[in-house]
């Protein structure tokens, strides 16, 4: 556990918490939110819990960003509010 | 309204932020996790189900009914899915 | 969004050649790394889910790379359903053999009375069935989810 590394890696995940919340278009929310999940792996791998970090790739990243947009696809990309 | 929102949700983040410094530091090992059943794992596992992997022996072993009912909850997301969204093509 | 369909299906802004090529090249590999994930998770991170997983990941970059109808080819709907449930009917039936011969549910260790291996060389070996049950479940019903969501449930065209 480096704090340097843990430091900069939280405040990326931070930036981009708020990013897929304030993001309007919905497809970009996605493709950040694969970002947020592909951050918080590089965290569980940096604090040894490489299991976690391994589940957090494959499902984290990989599927639910296809999951989304599929979604988005079927539905609209642009958010309401 | 939207103030109110970020008034309860800053109120409900600084009442988490509050509550983590009672937590054990990373990695103590006088913490209560690490002091009762963790050494038990680390000193049997191996002997007992000839896994290196601690965490599999853990997750497939020890805990067989978290890792069934995980498996439960993931085939009860694809049956909820194809019974909302499944069409057949006749229709 | 709608435009955008329109446009990929005018213009065929789906059929690249070098996208189709590298997966077709890719797809082997990615589910050798997948089953490798599942039964080496006795020496390494890994095991039945996240194997699972990447094993479903694999038949989603069919889909999306082709058309929904190649990953058909590759693996039927019906294949599919067989493969989730005999997946999570694995990982129940061992732990029910378990009960039914004696021992408690999900106690691998009283499989020794069927197969003399040893009750701990079993405890080993039960939680590798119990990885390639959940594997299976995991991989299909991942696949189903995006075959389902991507094709609003008419399974005709995805992604």
């Amino acid at each position: 556990m480096i704090w340097q590394i843990d430091l900069m890696i939280l405040t990326l995940v931070v930036i981009c918490a708020l990013a897929t919340i304030t993001i309007k278009d919905l497809l970009g929310a996605a493709v950040v939110f694969g970002v947020y999940s592909f951050l918080m792996c590089l965290l569980w791998a940096e604090m040894g819990a490489v299991d976690v970090a391994f589940t957090e790739a494959t499902v984290g990243a990989g599927i639910s960003t296809i999951l989304y947009i599929g979604a988005i696809l079927r539905t609209t990309r642009r958010s309401k509010d | 309204m939207k103030t109110l929102a970020l008034l309860a949700t800053l109120c409900t983040g600084a009442l988490l932020l509050y509550g983590t410094k009672d937590f054990p530091a990373w990695g103590d090992p006088q913490s209560p996790a690490n002091s009762y059943l963790s050494p038990k794992y680390i000193e049997h596992a191996v002997q007992e189900t000839h896994v290196p992997n601690l965490v599999t022996a853990v997750l497939g072993d020890y805990r067989g009914y978290d890792t069934m009912f995980e498996t439960v909850v993931i085939y009860c997301a694809g049956m909820a899915v194809v019974s909302v969204l499944r069409r057949n093509r006749s229709q | 969004m709608k435009q955008l369909q329109e446009k990929a299906k005018q213009r065929q802004l789906g059929d690249s050649l070098i996208i189709k090529t590298a997966v077709r090249l890719m797809v082997p590999f990615i589910q050798l790394f997948g089953l490798y994930v599942i039964v080496h998770g006795h020496y390494s991170p890994g095991g039945g889910f996240q194997g699972g997983v990447i094993l479903g990941a694999s038949f989603i970059l069919l889909a999306l790379a082709f058309d929904m109808k190649t990953s058909f080819k590759h693996m039927s709907e019906k294949v599919n359903a067989i493969l989730g449930n005999l997946g999570a009917a694995i990982f129940i039936g061992v732990g029910l053999i378990c009960a039914l011969v004696g021992g408690l549910f999900l106690d691998y260790s009283a499989l020794n009375i069927i197969i003399p291996l040893g009750p701990v060389e079993w405890r080993s070996f039960g939680i590798f069935l119990v990885e390639v049950g959940v594997g299976l479940a995991v991989m299909s019903i991942m696949v189903l989810l995006y075959w389902n969501i991507s094709s609003s449930g008419k399974m005709d065209e995805g992604l």
